[in-house]
């Protein structure tokens, strides 16, 4: 397990009749940038909604960073972080409320939301509209305080659900030089996206489809595999 | 604790940056409070009356003198038959038709006993009750005195007995004394319903809770987070609130006022307690309001406000013991009104504290991290 920042086995969820994720088995390596693709309504969202205990499991089961997703999903979120797709900052906070904020949910002393959010402040270059409400923001900057407000208590391992949805690309580069430092700071990035240049600077790649996991590797393997010269084609053979 | 305090700090920040909020939260309950305090009246100032005098005699008319002179009652026709009359009552045009019979002065004197006939439109109840008790202690007047004056012996000899009564605790039956403080307890606990019944889901739709449930923050906290201000916000609108009474209608305020303050805060947390567990069942804000709707219909038609809880049909009154709005009133009536001490509301304390710990409850389990 320890060696795994996440790993699963025969992970399935039903709702009624039907199968949303059927089954699915994977590890994801300590400091790994595993890119979690899938066609709209595949089953990537509900697998990860397991995978950071905001939904129980039907029947697998599964350990992120090193606790039981089935009965210790509380202590996973002591160690984990999660943006989700709507970036869910309060926008009638300031940029400073919201670190403040859930820098006190996550426990952290004064003195450590102080520090986080300086840190945050220059590493984003926020420091002008620190006192500007969120709703105020553009989204790409919204995007990036998103991200760096769900690694305010420093965890091991990120969610990252469709975060950069809606810009341009160039912000979106911006975005993964971000994920880039992370990951080389050690830590587990697991990010969804339906771009497939993005899926390119990821370490390893599954694509899920209809529930299932039909492929697993690094993109270059993936193209190899699937004969084709970029994950466009990789994606768009798998999920037809 | 310290987690808590965060949370709380949040909301408060939310609350004051709300520009609609605040003025929501204080000048409308006080416009409510005014307007409703006068004008939920359950007074009957004005009862239309129709005299058919069949008779057209001196005492006929005496007595249609003596009830129009009565300020309460205004005389809308005089019609000479009685059909006439009905027709002004078909238009609701007359609460009340007076009808004096052919000879009734005559057959007084001789000693018979003539009949009024009063015709009463009952499709407001109030007003026809209310209508014919007045008339009918003015008739019983003028007849007395006519007896008197014709020399005749009284004919029922017991009517001798003289009631006087006292109204304790509002001596002058100044109505808004007695509706202020219920309708202050009103307003309060229904604001403090709707605003938590509307939080949470708020929350939900916007997406930020999903972002609170990966955090290892406990159900408790997170409920008790979004109580305690609002809990304030309550608080602040029952003083604000107490305050404009006090000056406007100038409400007694016999009792300990801290004995109210104390009894609202258990009061509000079993409102917000309720508001709560209602949205954790909605998913949109639109859910959340008709279901709050709902029980603030009920809550309001039945929390002794308008109509007596006395009154109502057995099953009904316990209906009542559920219902935190009834006991808030009744502290509040007591206390103001008549300067009940703490022995005297203990049974109100007992139910809104056994209330306050349901709803609670159920709002911290119902509350789902996970799904």
């Amino acid at each position: 397990m320890t060696e795994h920042a996440i790993e699963v086995t025969g992970l399935t969820k039903r709702f009624g009749d039907f199968t949303a994720v059927d089954a699915i088995s994977f590890h994801v390596s300590k400091g790994e940038i595993f890119g979690f693709l899938g066609a709209n309504g595949a089953g990537k969202t509900t697998a990860m909604r397991m995978l950071i205990g905001l939904s129980k499991p039907t029947e697998g089961d599964g350990f992120v960073a090193g606790y039981n997703i089935r009965t210790e999903a509380e202590q996973i979120k002591k160690g984990i972080g999660y943006m989700s797709q709507k970036f869910s900052l309060y926008n009638d906070l300031t940029v400073k409320e919201n670190i403040r904020f859930y820098g006190g949910i996550y426990g952290l002393s004064k003195k450590q939301i102080a520090e986080k959010t300086a840190e945050i402040l220059e590493e984003l270059d926020l420091l002008e509209v620190a006192k500007k409400t969120v709703g105020a923001l553009p989204l790409g900057w919204k995007q990036r305080l998103s991200f760096a407000v769900s690694m305010v208590h420093d965890p091991d391992i990120v969610f990252l659900d469709e975060p950069t949805g809606g810009v341009d690309p160039y912000v979106r580069r911006q975005f993964w030089e971000t994920i880039y430092q992370q990951a080389d700071a050690g830590r587990t990035i697991f990010v969804t996206t339906h771009y497939m240049d993005e899926a390119e600077y990821c370490d390893r790649v599954s694509i899920m489809v209809a529930g299932s996991i039909e492929a697993l590797d690094t993109p270059k393997e993936l193209k190899k595999q699937f004969a084709s010269t970029t994950m466009d084609d990789v994606f768009l053979k798998l999920a037809r | 604790m310290k987690i808590l305090a965060y949370l709380i700090q949040k909301e408060f920040t939310q609350i004051f940056r709300n520009k609609a909020l605040l003025p929501m939260m204080t000048i409308l309950p006080i416009v409510q409070l005014i307007v409703l305090s006068n004008a939920a009246s359950n007074e009957v100032k004005n009862v239309n009356l129709v005299v058919v005098d069949k008779d057209h005699s001196e005492q006929s008319r005496l007595l249609t003198r003596k009830i129009v002179a009565n300020e309460r009652f205004s005389l809308v026709s005089a019609p000479y038959s009685k059909e006439n009359a009905m027709e002004t009552m078909q238009t609701n045009g007359a609460d009340i038709v007076l009808e004096i019979p052919q000879n009734f002065e005559r057959s007084f004197l001789k000693g018979e006993r003539p009949q009024l006939q009063i015709l009463v439109n009952a499709i407001n109840g109030q007003q026809a009750t209310v209508g014919v008790g007045y008339l009918n202690s003015i008739i019983g007047t003028f007849n007395k005195e006519l007896q008197t004056r014709v020399g005749q012996p009284a004919i029922g000899k017991n009517a001798n007995i003289q009631i006087a009564s006292r109204n304790w605790y509002n001596p002058e039956i100044e109505y808004t004394h007695f509706m202020a403080p219920g309708i202050l307890a009103e307003l309060t606990a229904l604001l403090t319903i709707i605003l938590s019944a509307m939080n949470v889901v708020r929350e939900r739709e916007m997406g930020t809770i999903e972002q609170i449930n990966v955090t290892p923050i406990k159900k408790w906290q997170f409920i008790v987070g979004k109580l305690v201000p609002f809990l304030c916000v309550g608080l602040l609108l029952l003083t604000v609130g107490l305050i404009a009474s006090k000056l406007i209608f100038d409400i007694p305020m016999l009792g300990n006022i801290g004995i109210i303050f104390m009894y609202a805060i258990v009061n509000l947390i079993a409102v917000l307690g309720l508001g709560l567990l209602i949205s954790n069942f909605a998913n949109t804000q639109q859910q959340a309001i008709f279901v709050a709707f709902f029980f603030i219909l009920i809550f309001v038609l039945m929390c002794g406000l308008f109509t007596p809880i006395d009154s109502m049909p057995k099953w009904a009154q316990y209906f009542t013991i559920p219902n935190p709005l009834a006991h808030f009133i009744s502290v509040s009536r007591k206390v103001l009104m008549k300067g009940s001490g703490l022995a005297d509301i203990k049974m109100e304390f007992l139910y809104t504290f056994i209330l306050a710990i349901l709803f609670n409850s159920l709002a911290i389990w119902s509350y789902k991290k996970q799904s």
